[in-house]
Parts: C-alpha cells; structure tokens; sequence
C-alpha cells in the first residue's frame, strides 16, 4: 500500500503560541489520513510536523512590512525540498496578512497562518493549508482514476493530462484572411520570454519540446452570428466544440516524437467577421476570448482593431501582443495540467507566481499526483503482463524484456520506499522509470501472441498426417506384444 | 443548455479514433476497398483528422490496370459517389496489411522505428472505432487470401488493449458473410459490435456496375453509408437507429449487435461519439499576469563539444577476398531428437515383425 508521506514544520511567532500545547516545543507529531480509493486499494496520508519556535533570523524576516516581503526574506531560510511545507504562525493581530485572511500562500513552499486560538483550530487550518499546497482526496483519487469505480468521480476528474515523459507544444496563429491581415507574431522573441521560464520549471516533470507554426485560410468551423446590440459577431459555448475539428487537420503533428501534443492556436478573424468574441453560457463574452479542450489544447480569438480611416489600404499590419497572448496560452497550459486556482476556501491569499508561471507547491502538487500514478500504471501493466504470459505458454521471454521488469519492479518499490519516507523528488524519479521499463517491457515488439490453435484445427493437421503412417506400427507393436507373452509362457516348448 | 452540457459529460471520452481494415484483394473484390472508403470517408466528414485514422487497405483498386476510371472508387452504380477523393491517406497498403500487423496496431506492440501515421496512439479517454470487412467465416476472418484471424485472437487483443487502458469504448463494425461469429467471444467491457449477418449466413453485395465490371458495395456498408450520409456533426442521433439500419428486407441477411458489455444503454450513445470527434471545451476564465519587462533568457550556447577520437572503420577483409570467398559452410547440426526417435521406433519394429532376415539385403 502506498503511504504518501508530507514534512512539515510548523514554526510559531512570538506571540502566537497557543496555549493549550501537549507538550513544550520543539516536538514531534504525526497526523494520518486515508484516502480510500475503490474496495481493496487505498492510500493513507501522513503528515509528519515539527513544531517549533522561531529563530531571530525568522523573526527579522517576519517583521517585514508585507506579506510578500516577508515570504521573499524567509525563503532562504527554510528547507526547500520538494513535497515539504514550512508553516509560519503570525499573531492573531499579527499586520502582515491583510484583514479577512487568515491564510497567506507564498511562491515557495510556505505559507503565513493566523493563530486561531486553540491548538485545534490552528490544526484544522494546518489541514487546509495543506491540502491546497500539497494534495487533496479527490486530486489523488483523479491520479487513479481508472481504479476508481465508475460514478464516483465528478466529470472533471478525467480530464487533466495523464502523466507522460514528454509534451510537445504547438503554437499555431491561423489567418483565415491573408488579404485584408498581415500578422506578424514574435513567437520566438516570446517564446525566450514568456514560455521557457514556465516549461524550465516544469522540467522536472516532464521534457518539452515546442514548435509553431503559422497557417493561411484556415477558417473556423462555425460561422459566428451578428449581434446588433454589441455590433460585433459572437461565438457561443455550445458550437465550440465543433470549431477545433476542421483545423485540426491542418495542424499536423511530429512524425518522429510519440509524446501528447498540446496546441494552442490563435485566431485572427477575418475582416468581415470582426470583432469576434466568445459568448460564455450566460450569454456575457469572455474576457480572455479564449476556450480550452482538455487534453488537447486551447485557441484564443485575437481581434485586431479597426483601422482609423475607412480608407487604410489592406492588407492591415497586424501586430500581436505577445504578452497578452501568452498569458492566455500560459494559463491555458496550467488549466491543462490541473492547476487550477478555484477551489481554494475565501480566507486564502494566494501569492501570484509571476514570470515563473506556477508556485513550487503547485509544482508539488502535480509531482504528488504524477508519481500516485505513475505507481499504479506501473503496477497495472506488470499485472497485465503476468497475466498474458500466463495464458500464452509459449511467449518466449527475451533477456532484455526480463531485465526491463525487474528494474520496473525495482524502480517501484524503491518509489513507494521514498514516498513513505517523504523525498518526493526521489520518488517522483524512480517513479518515471518504472514506468518507462515498464512499458519498454509490456510494448515490447516480441511479445506477439499469433499461436492460439483451436483444438479442431490440431486434430484436422495431424491426424491426415500420423493416422496413416501410425496404422502398420501400432498393429506391429501389438503383434510383438502377443509374441513376447506367448513365448513367456511356453519356455520349454522348443523343437 | 443543461441538457447539452449533460450530455457532453455523459460520454467521458476526449478523443476518438479510428482503425479501418479492408482484408481482400484482387479485382473482384472491389466491394470490400470501396466499403472501408466509404466509412472513412464518412468518418472523416464528421470530424476525425487523419492523424487519428488508420486505415488499412489489401489492395489498390483506384490504380488497378483493371478500373475504367483510374483514381475513383465507387460507391454506387452510375458512379455517383467517388469515395476515393482527393485527401485518402492510406496507412497500411497491400501486403503490409496482414493479421500480424494490425494485432501490433491494436496492441501497441510495433516496432519503434514505425512513423506515427500507423501507430494507433490512443489513450485511456479515446473512443474507437473499428471497422472490419472481406470474406469470413464461422469464427475467422480471411486476411490477403493466405491468413486469417480468429475471433479468440481478436477478443484476446482487444483484452489486452483493455488491460492497459488503450480505450474509453469501442464500437466494432464487421462486414463479412457470418460476421455475427466474430463478436462472440469478447469478453472486455465497454465493448459494442456490430455485424452484417448471424452465423450460417452469408452477406450480399449490392448491385453491380455494369460499366466497372463488379459489385460496388455490400448491401449492410450501403446501407449504413446511406445512413450517416443523414449525420452531420451537431446530430443526436443514437445507436438505436444504427441497429435499425438494413432490416432483413433489404439486406437478405440479419444483421446482429451486442451492446452486453457496454456500460451506457445505446438510447444514450450517440453516433458522433464514435463515428465523429465532437470535443469537450472549457472557457478559459483565469489569466496569468506575466511581467512584460523580462528581458529574453539568451539562447544557451550549445555545449562546446568534446574532443572526441576520430572514427574509423572496422577491420574490414579487402574486397577481393570477400568475392572469392567460398560460401560459408552451414553447420551440420544431428537431426532432432523427435524425428530420430520416430525412425528408430519405425526401423525397430519393422525388423521385429518381418523378421532379421531382411537386414541382409539391406546391408
């Protein structure tokens, strides 16, 4: 059983001591939850925390003017591995956290609490923090979610990303209408700028590789409808699942990398058709002007301004705000993977992670519930397989399919050994290798099946074959056998 | 509205595929190629890119030195409907389609060296839809007119594919004579099939055409062609209907399906969730505030490289040598332990019946 393991220290303030403390500090304590997933499986959850005083360096830092501050100056004072959590408890009257928060998440892995009083309702909030920062019941429950009985996850849960060695990442600006638009997009300028602080941070998780392209007279699926009041066209939610489909394609993919593609198209629309906006299901457009598939992508609509005078000569130069775009494209690319910021409880103050895209706890967050199912992956295709050689008798195991599955089975068992131990990086490593040997070993051309030979077929090749050739030996052997018997009987009866 | 979004939650599937087979070749059975075109080509109307469709075909009767018109299949007499087109794109051509290869197509098991046009890289989330046609019989089907695949073998390979989540649902279409045989043994979940005739009967083309020479189409594939011909991509109309298609009036033979190892009740699966590609979609509500000021991250020089030995080839024997040299001896390896045992079981009771005698004239 999978035991998911959360070190946490839990550093007290001066002044925020609560006063109903078992023991003095600094002490120990665990706390353990289970995360049922189906019948027979289920993972329990530990979190082990330190509870201790602040250091005068921690102090200093605490004294800073804002929260912000504050968890900039504590940073280089925490232990930072990843999956652990650093909480610090402010004074109630504490002025670092905003009036009605009671809870600040920073970039990193820590966060400021208010004491609430009693040691129980500073470990409730301990809870909560933990769950938005590390994982939840239902986030784990999604990782396995092929385990889970059908029913009992929402609809939601199926579509984040499954957990893969690599992505690659297709930026595409489609323009249906060449003649009245000249656009020209510095993908690549925005590219260094933007997407590659995010995906060097995801790196840990997953290899990226990205791409673009630039498509002409590529039109929309659907013909947007004219609204008078707004005088602009507009797109409603329910025909946009039939506006991916006749673009995609022309998307094209890599022919050589076999990893999940993520595309993410910008539409400029045309001149006869703009300005063009997505109308959500209430009927007020959206403000990004963008939708999202999931596990596929997302495509934002670009409307480029009408020109000044009527007269302007086309085609318009068109400048894209890159910036704009890939902050779409970028919050896209969070929602894709499951990151997303809407459940969090009102009293919560959550650091934006700026140029880096996602906070290291949001980082956590996805390594916790890629390496719960990286395991059951793991363990799922080296059941199948134990399954299919025992049925097939005669598959001939190859020296290399039997050294990939004992280093998945190894792989595995030292990724549960670290995740009980708490070393989430470690895990999450031997993690992505059991699962690579894994299925190098299940996938593995050789292991082809074409011998199944139904019973009548066997008796219809050989008996035309042995039958005839069988009919004189057989008649022989037995006529030996009478001779052998009657000359055992008559010993003497020679002449 | 609810309803719409209830429904595009109900099927749970993110992507679909596609795997088309057509098993015979040779002139005559133009019926089989034009059927599996038919279904591609509806296929890809409603929405299925070809990056998600492999399609097999046993022969090329568009360019067969036999076809009055080069580069059309037909569909229908007076050459109504070409659907060859201009965009087929062929995965699995000629003698490439064999049984061994589209077992490795459903299973994964390919070797890595394959393009990803003739890999079936589905995922937990995808619908399939597999279309089988050519000539059958009572639990196999022919492939290439020199093989042919069993029903257990394809209930195997779909178990497989299910053992590692390789599918959300399949629908399985069969087009052959006793088509119904080959549905029988499955045994995976989520599985639908559906098939042109029941055990002991055959399945009838449709007309010939007396300009090409053949029969066209087979009467269920035309029917069914006919039908989703009717689809369009926002459509609701759900399985119920297909199992209505070409009723024994028109069809000669009864059509069958299997819906007991389907989970949802067919009143509820639309057609588009296997035969089009209709996707879920989220409006975007969150932004992420990017700081505009960051200066680009320089473009990380490429290592410098290390000094590496210069390479040369192996030993090599000198050309002459290599041509004169005389054929390798093959290895004489003592015949195998069964055939020896077989001979001197023969040879031993040949002389013990008929008497010693006779090795005399032998030796």
């Amino acid at each position: 059983q999978v035991q998911l393991v959360v070190p946490m220290a839990v550093v007290f303030a001066p002044g925020s001591v609560p006063g109903d403390l078992p023991r003095p500090l600094p002490f120990r304590d665990v706390q353990e939850m289970e995360i049922s997933v189906n019948l027979r499986t289920s993972v329990t959850s530990r979190c082990e925390m330190r509870y201790r005083s602040t250091t005068a360096l921690e102090e200093a830092a605490l004294a800073a003017a804002t929260a912000r501050e504050a968890d900039a100056a504590l940073y280089p004072l925490q232990d930072a591995t990843l999956g652990s959590l650093t909480m610090y408890v402010v004074p109630e009257t504490s002025s670092l956290l905003p009036q009605g928060t009671s809870v600040y998440v920073g970039k990193h892995r820590s966060a400021l609490v208010r004491a609430g009083g009693s040691l129980a309702a500073l470990q409730a909030r301990l809870r909560e923090v933990t769950q938005v920062m590390s994982f939840t019941a239902s986030s784990i429950a999604a990782a396995l979610s092929d385990r889970v009985p059908d029913g009992q996850l929402g609809p939601d849960a199926r579509r984040n990303l499954k957990s893969s060695l690599g992505y690659e990442i297709t930026f595409s600006l489609l323009n249906p209408d060449p003649k009245s638009h000249t656009v020209d997009w510095d993908i690549e300028g925005a590219v260094n700028r933007f997407v590659k602080p995010v995906l060097d941070k995801l790196s840990l998780v997953a290899n990226f590789s990205v791409d673009s392209q630039i498509l002409y007279y590529a039109v929309l699926g659907v013909t947007p409808r004219y609204d008078k009041e707004s005088s602009s066209f507009l797109l409603s939610a329910h025909s946009l699942p039939h506006v991916i489909n006749p673009v995609e394609a022309r998307l094209g993919s890599s022919a050589a990398s076999l990893y999940p593609v993520l595309n993410f198209l910008l539409y400029v629309p045309e001149r006869s058709h703009s300005p063009l906006y997505i109308q959500d299901k209430d009927g007020a457009p959206v403000s990004t002007n963008a939708f999202h598939s999931p596990r596929w992508g997302g495509i934002m609509v670009y409307n480029v301004e009408a020109p000044a005078s009527p007269q302007a000569s086309l085609p318009l130069h068109v400048d894209v705000d890159m910036a704009r775009v890939m902050e779409v494209f970028l919050a896209q690319l969070r929602l894709l993977f499951g990151l997303s910021r809407e459940e969090v409880p009102p009293e919560f103050l959550l650091e934006s992670p700026g140029n880096e895209g996602l906070a290291d706890w949001e980082l956590d967050h996805l390594l916790w519930a890629h390496t719960v199912e990286n395991i059951a992956t793991v363990s799922t295709t080296l059941t199948s397989l134990a399954q299919l050689l025992d049925k097939i008798g005669n598959i001939v195991i190859k020296d290399d399919v039997a050294s990939e599955v004992y280093r998945a089975v190894a792989s595995v068992q030292s990724a549960v050994t670290e995740l009980s131990l708490g070393h989430l990086l470690a895990a999450f490593q031997a993690s992505k290798e059991a699962v690579t040997c894994s299925e190098r070993a299940f996938f593995d051309p050789s292991l082809l099946h074409l011998l199944y030979f139904p019973d009548d077929q066997k008796f219809a090749i050989y008996i035309p074959l042995f039958l005839p050739m069988a009919v004189p030996i057989l008649l022989s052997l037995a006529k030996i056998v009478r001779e052998t018997r009657l000359r055992k009987k008559e010993p003497t009866k020679m002449d | 509205f609810q309803d719409q979004a209830e429904q595009f939650f109900r099927s749970g599937h993110t992507n679909n595929w596609a795997v088309l087979v057509c098993t015979s070749r040779f002139w005559f059975n133009y019926r089989h190629v034009a059927n599996t075109l038919s279904v591609y080509r509806s296929v890809k109307r409603l929405g299925i890119p070809d990056s998600h469709i492999v399609l097999m075909l046993a022969d090329d009767m568009a360019c067969n030195p036999r076809n009055p018109k080069p580069a059309t299949v037909f569909s229908h007499k007076n050459m109504e409907l070409n659907v060859y087109g201009d965009d087929v794109e062929v995965d699995y051509r000629s003698y490439e389609v064999t049984v061994e290869n589209f077992l490795r197509v459903l299973t994964g098991r390919i070797p890595p060296s394959t393009p990803r046009s003739k890999r079936l890289l589905s995922d937990d989330r995808s619908n399939i839809l597999i279309y089988m046609t050519g000539h059958g019989g009572n639990g196999f089907l022919k492939f290439q007119d020199s093989e042919e695949i069993t029903n257990v073998e394809l209930a195997d390979a779909f178990e497989q594919m299910w053992q590692k989540r390789r599918y959300n649902e399949l629908l399985f279409i069969i087009d052959t004579c006793q088509g119904a045989s080959m549905y029988e043994r499955f045994y995976s979940p989520n599985i639908m099939a559906l098939a042109s005739s029941q055990v002991g009967e055959d399945s009838l083309s449709h007309q010939p055409d007396l300009g090409i020479g053949v029969h066209l189409m087979d009467r269920y594939t035309f029917y069914v062609l006919e039908f989703l011909e009717e689809i369009h991509p926002a459509s609701q109309t759900n399985m119920n209907d297909l199992f209505q298609v070409c009723p024994k009036s028109l069809c000669v033979s009864t059509p069958g399906h299997r819906t007991d190892l389907f989970q949802r009740d067919p009143q509820n699966v639309l057609i588009t969730d296997f035969f089009g590609s209709v996707r879920k979609v989220e409006i975007t509500a969150e932004t992420l505030s990017l700081n505009r000021d960051v200066p680009g991250l320089e473009s990380k020089f490429p290592e410098e490289e290390l000094a590496t030995e210069p390479l040369k080839y192996a030993e090599q024997l000198p050309v002459a040598q290599i041509i004169h040299q005389k054929p390798k001896q093959k290895d004489w390896h003592p015949p195998g332990g069964f055939i020896l045992g077989l001979w001197a079981l023969i040879i031993m009771v040949f002389f013990k019946t008929y008497g010693i005698k006779h090795m005399k004239h032998v030796f």
